[in-house]
C-alpha cells in the first residue's frame, strides 16, 4: 500500500515533469527535503500559492482599465515570474514570459490573453500538486 | 586571516576570525553567516533551507533596510550578505554599496534577470558574485570563497604597504588603484605582525570590516588625519612619502606605507577634482586650500558618508581627503546617496585601495570642501557629513555622516558645497555646524576615529577641519568603539534632527544657510571611497529611492537617507566628469515624495571593487538639524542629538537653500 503510494506519487511527478508542469527546480526543492523538514516542499508551494495570490490580483486590476502602464505591469509579472520559477513552475514561467513579450510591445490585448493562460497554470499546477503531496503523504 | 607563511592561498583554517573570531576556522566554511535579503518570502525560503543545508548561519530578511539594520546592528555578525537585485524597498544594489561601505562585507547579488547589463551592474557595483535564479544549491555551497577571497585579498593589500622596494616615486606614479601588491608575502610577514600591533593598536575593533586581523596599516582616521595634514603642509606637489613619514612622526610607519597611502590619496584628489575641476592640479588643490579641511570620518559602520557624496561639490581634494580618512576599514564607497537608514553614516574604511575610488565622488572640485580631519567623534556614531552638493542645493543640509558603527570608520567626509568651502567638522556630527564647532566639538569627541564632518556646503561656511588632534581619522574604523554610530532615525525624530550623537558626531559644519536644513541627518555617508569602481554618487540615477532619500537628508528632513542620497546625487551629479559612477540624473532632491521608502540607505555608494569600500555606516539618525549657529552652542555638549533636536524643534521645515522641502525625518520608515 505505501510503497504503491508512493510509486504512484514517483510516476505522477515524472509526469508533471514530462509534461512540462514542473522542472528540475523541483526536483532540486525536493532534495532538500530531509528529516527534519519532511514536508518542505508542500510547504513552500503553499507559501507560494499564498503569496503570489497578491500578484495575480493586482495584475488583474491594473488589465482592467485604462491607460496602461506596461512598464508597471511587467514590473509585477517579472516578480511573480521569479517566484513561480523558484518553486519550477515551468509552464506558468512560460506563460509569463509571453505576458512579458506584450508588455514590451504594449499589446494590451495580448497581455490580457497572456495573462488568462497565465492564471490558468497556475490554477492547473495548484491542483496537481495538491494531489501530487496527498500521494506523497 | 592572516597568513603568516606568507602564502597568498588562504587556508580556511587560518581564517580565524570570521567575525568576530568566533567561526572555528577548522570547520569553516561550517557556521558561515550568512544574511539572505529578498522580497519574495518564497524564494527566501527555499535559500534559507538551501543554506541551512551548507550548514551556514542563515538570516532571512525581506526588506532591505531591515538588513541593514541587521548588519549595522550586528556589526561583525555576518560573514556575507546575498541579495535579490529587484526590492519594492530599496534596488539591491544601492544595498550592496551600502553595504560594501559601511560593512565592507561581500556581498553577492541574485536575480532572474540574467541579461548582461543587469548582471554587469552588479560587477561594476562591487557584487562577488551574481547568481541567476532559481538558485541551485551548487551555486551557494561555494559562497564561502568570497570571503575567503576578500580577506586575502585585503591581507595581500596591508603587505603591499610594507614591502619596501618600491620607490617612492614608482608608487606614486602608479596608477593601478587596485593593490596588485605582490609583495613577498615572507617579507611581509614580520612586517605584517608589526604592523598588525600597530594596527591593533589604533584600530579597536578591527573586526568590524573584515573579521581579519590583516596585518596591514589601518589608516585611522587620525593617522590619515595626520597624514593629510603632513601633506598639506608639505603642499600636494611637494609631498614625498619620506617627508610626510617624518612630520606624521609616526612610529612603526614606513615610507612604503605612507607611499602607498599617498597614492591612493591623490588617485582620491584625481578623482575627486576630475579632469575639469581640477583645481591646481589634483593634489593640489586639496593641500593647497587652507580652508578645506578634509574630514575623516571613520565611521565604520556608521558614518554616513552621504554628505560626502552629496558633495558631488566637494573639490576633488577635499573628499579625497575625506575619503582617505575615512578609508578605514568600512569600504569605501563613494558615499553617494545612501539611503538614509535609520542609521545612515558611512563608515568609510579606510582601505588604501579605497582611497582613490571616493575621489571620485566627491568630484566637486570646485568647491572645497574642507574636512575635519579627524575628529575625534566618538565613533560610534559618527556620522560624516556629507558634503552637500552645491549645484544640487542640496547643500544647504548638511549632511553629517554620522556613523553608527561601532567602529570607527574613518569616513571622510566631503563637503561639497556651492560654496567654496565648506568644513568638515569631523567628529562632530552636526548638521549645522558651526565653523568653529567641529574643533571644540572635537575635543570633546572621543578620539575615537571616526569624524564625521558634517559639510554644509551650500552654506559654504568651511570649517576647518585641520584634522583635530584628537580625532584621528581611523581608516580601520576599528575604532567602533568609541564611534558612535548616529543613526539618521529617520523617521524617528520629528525634528529631524540626525542623532548626532555627540559622542562622535560628526561635526559637520553645516553652513550658516544651511539652517533650513533640519533633520539633516547627521550621517553623512561619505563617501566613497569606493574602490575603483566608480563611484556612484549618483544612485540617484537610479531614481530609486534613493534618490529621494537623500533628499530629505539634505533638507535637514527627517528623510535622512534621501539626504544621503542626495548627497550622493549631487556629488555625483556634480562631477559628472569625474565621478566614475553615473552621474546622477536626477537631483535627488526632486524626489520628495520617494524619501520614505528609501529610507534605509542614503546615497548608497557603488562599491567599486566590491571589497573595499568605505564602509559607511549610516546609524540612524535622528533628524539631525544642522543648525549651524545652534549647532554651534550645542557643539559643545555631548549631546548634540539634543542640540539637534532642539534645533528642529526651532527650525521649520527646512527649507534648504536649495529650496528642498523639508522632509521630516519622521516620514521616513524606519
Amino acid at each position: 500500500m505505501e510503497s504503491q503510494k508512493k510509486r504512484q506519487a514517483a510516476y505522477m511527478k515524472k509526469n508533471l515533469l514530462d509534461q512540462g508542469y514542473l522542472d528540475e527546480q523541483f526536483a532540486h526543492l525536493e532534495e532538500l527535503q530531509d528529516d527534519a523538514n519532511p514536508n518542505f516542499v508542500e510547504e513552500v508551494v503553499k507559501s507560494f500559492y499564498t503569496d503570489s495570490a497578491r500578484f495575480i490580483r493586482n495584475i488583474e486590476v491594473a488589465l482592467e482599465n485604462g491607460p496602461y502602464d506596461f512598464t508597471k505591469l511587467d514590473n509585477m509579472m517579472y516578480q511573480f515570474k521569479g517566484s513561480s520559477s523558484s518553486i519550477g513552475a515551468r509552464r506558468v514561467k512560460r506563460q509569463c514570459s509571453m505576458f512579458q513579450e506584450c508588455c514590451n510591445a504594449k499589446n494590451i490585448e495580448g497581455c490580457r490573453n497572456t495573462f488568462q493562460g497565465v492564471k490558468q497554470e497556475y490554477a492547473t499546477l495548484k491542483t496537481k500538486l495538491e494531489t501530487y503531496f496527498q500521494m506523497e503523504k | 586571516m592572516n597568513i603568516g607563511s606568507g602564502s597568498l592561498v588562504t587556508v580556511p583554517s587560518s581564517t580565524g576570525s570570521w567575525k568576530s573570531g568566533d567561526i572555528v576556522s577548522d570547520q569553516f566554511p561550517v557556521g558561515l553567516r550568512v544574511l539572505v535579503v529578498d522580497d519574495d518570502p518564497t524564494c527566501l525560503r527555499i535559500l534559507e533551507k538551501m543554506l541551512r543545508n551548507c550548514h551556514y548561519e542563515v538570516t532571512k530578511c525581506n526588506r532591505a533596510e531591515i538588513a541593514l539594520s541587521f548588519l549595522r546592528e550586528n556589526k561583525n555578525g555576518f560573514d556575507i550578505v546575498i541579495s535579490d537585485v529587484h526590492m519594492p524597498d530599496m534596488d539591491g544594489f544601492k544595498l550592496l554599496e551600502h553595504i560594501g561601505l559601511e560593512m565592507d562585507l561581500p556581498v553577492i547579488m541574485m536575480s532572474a534577470d540574467d541579461s548582461k547589463d543587469v548582471v554587469m551592474k552588479g560587477v561594476t557595483h562591487g557584487a562577488y558574485d551574481y547568481l541567476i535564479k532559481p538558485v541551485r544549491i551548487e551555486a551557494l555551497k561555494n559562497i564561502w570563497q568570497h570571503v575567503v577571497r576578500k580577506r586575502k585579498y585585503e591581507w595581500k593589500d596591508n603587505n603591499f604597504d610594507q614591502s619596501g622596494s618600491v620607490e617612492e616615486g614608482d608608487r606614486q606614479q602608479k596608477p593601478s588603484e587596485d593593490v596588485d601588491y605582490s609583495s613577498s608575502a615572507n617579507e611581509g610577514n614580520w612586517k605584517n605582525s608589526k604592523k598588525r600591533k600597530e594596527e591593533e593598536e589604533e584600530v579597536e575593533d578591527r573586526d568590524d570590516t573584515s573579521n581579519l586581523k590583516k596585518p596591514r596599516v589601518v589608516w585611522s582616521v587620525e593617522l590619515h588625519q595626520q597624514f593629510v595634514q603632513a601633506v598639506h603642509q608639505l603642499g600636494i606637489d611637494k609631498a614625498v612619502p619620506k617627508k610626510i613619514l617624518e612630520l606624521m612622526n609616526v612610529p612603526g610607519l614606513t615610507r612604503e606605507n605612507v607611499a602607498s597611502h599617498l597614492q591612493k590619496y591623490r588617485l582620491y584628489l584625481r578623482r575627486l577634482s576630475g579632469v575639469s575641476q581640477h583645481q591646481n592640479g589634483l593634489n593640489n588643490s586639496f593641500m593647497g586650500r587652507p580652508d578645506t579641511t578634509f574630514c575623516t570620518i571613520s565611521s565604520l559602520n556608521g558614518l554616513d558618508l552621504q554628505a560626502l557624496a552629496a558633495a558631488g561639490q566637494i573639490p576633488a581634494q577635499n573628499l579625497a581627503t575625506l575619503q582617505a580618512a575615512a578609508l578605514g576599514k568600512s569600504a569605501t564607497k563613494s558615499a553617494i546617496s545612501m539611503p538614509l537608514d535609520q542609521r545612515n553614516f558611512f563608515s568609510f574604511e579606510n582601505s588604501k585601495l579605497r582611497f582613490p575610488e571616493g575621489q571620485q565622488q566627491l568630484n566637486n572640485s570646485n568647491k572645497q570642501i574642507d574636512l575635519l580631519h579627524g575628529i575625534p567623534t566618538t565613533m560610534e556614531s559618527k556620522q560624516l557629513a556629507n558634503l552637500h552638493h552645491p549645484s544640487q542645493s542640496f547643500m544647504g543640509m548638511n549632511m553629517q555622516v554620522n556613523s553608527t558603527s561601532q567602529h570607527n570608520n574613518s569616513v571622510l567626509m566631503r563637503l561639497s558645497q556651492s560654496q567654496p568651502r565648506t568644513q568638515l567638522l569631523n567628529g562632530a556630527n552636526n548638521g549645522s555646524q558651526v565653523s568653529r564647532l567641529p574643533l571644540s566639538m572635537q575635543q570633546s569627541l572621543s578620539p575615537v576615529l571616526t569624524q564625521s564632518g558634517i559639510v554644509d556646503n551650500a552654506r559654504g561656511s568651511v570649517y576647518n577641519p585641520v584634522s583635530q588632534a584628537s580625532s584621528m581619522v581611523d581608516f580601520s574604523v576599528n575604532q567602533s568603539k568609541e564611534l558612535q554610530s548616529y543613526n539618521f532615525s529617520l523617521g524617528s525624530n520629528s525634528s529631524g534632527l540626525s542623532s548626532l550623537t555627540n559622542r562622535g558626531m560628526l561635526q559637520e559644519e553645516v553652513n550658516s544657510d544651511i539652517k533650513g536644513s533640519r533633520g539633516f541627518p547627521s550621517n553623512y555617508d561619505i563617501f566613497n571611497e569606493l574602490q575603483p569602481k566608480s563611484q556612484n554618487w549618483g544612485l540617484q540615477n537610479d531614481g530609486s529611492t534613493f534618490d529621494t532619500s537623500l533628499h530629505p537628508c539634505m533638507q535637514g528632513t527627517q528623510d535622512v537617507s534621501s539626504q544621503l542620497l542626495l548627497q550622493q546625487g549631487i556629488s555625483s551629479t556634480h562631477n559628472s566628469g569625474q565621478n566614475r559612477n553615473a552621474p546622477i540624473e536626477k537631483p535627488m532632491y526632486s524626489n520628495g515624495d520617494e524619501i520614505g521608502h528609501s529610507n534605509t540607505m542614503c546615497g548608497s555608494q557603488l562599491n567599486s571593487g566590491g571589497g573595499n569600500m568605505l564602509a559607511v555606516k549610516a546609524e540612524r539618525f535622528p533628524d539631525a538639524d544642522y543648525q549651524n549657529t545652534n549647532i554651534r552652542e550645542q557643539f559643545g555638549r555631548d549631546d548634540l542629538m539634543s542640540a539637534f533636536l532642539r534645533q528642529q524643534a526651532s527650525v521649520g521645515p527646512v527649507e534648504t537653500e536649495f529650496g528642498f522641502d523639508g522632509y521630516t525625518l519622521d516620514n521616513l520608515p524606519v
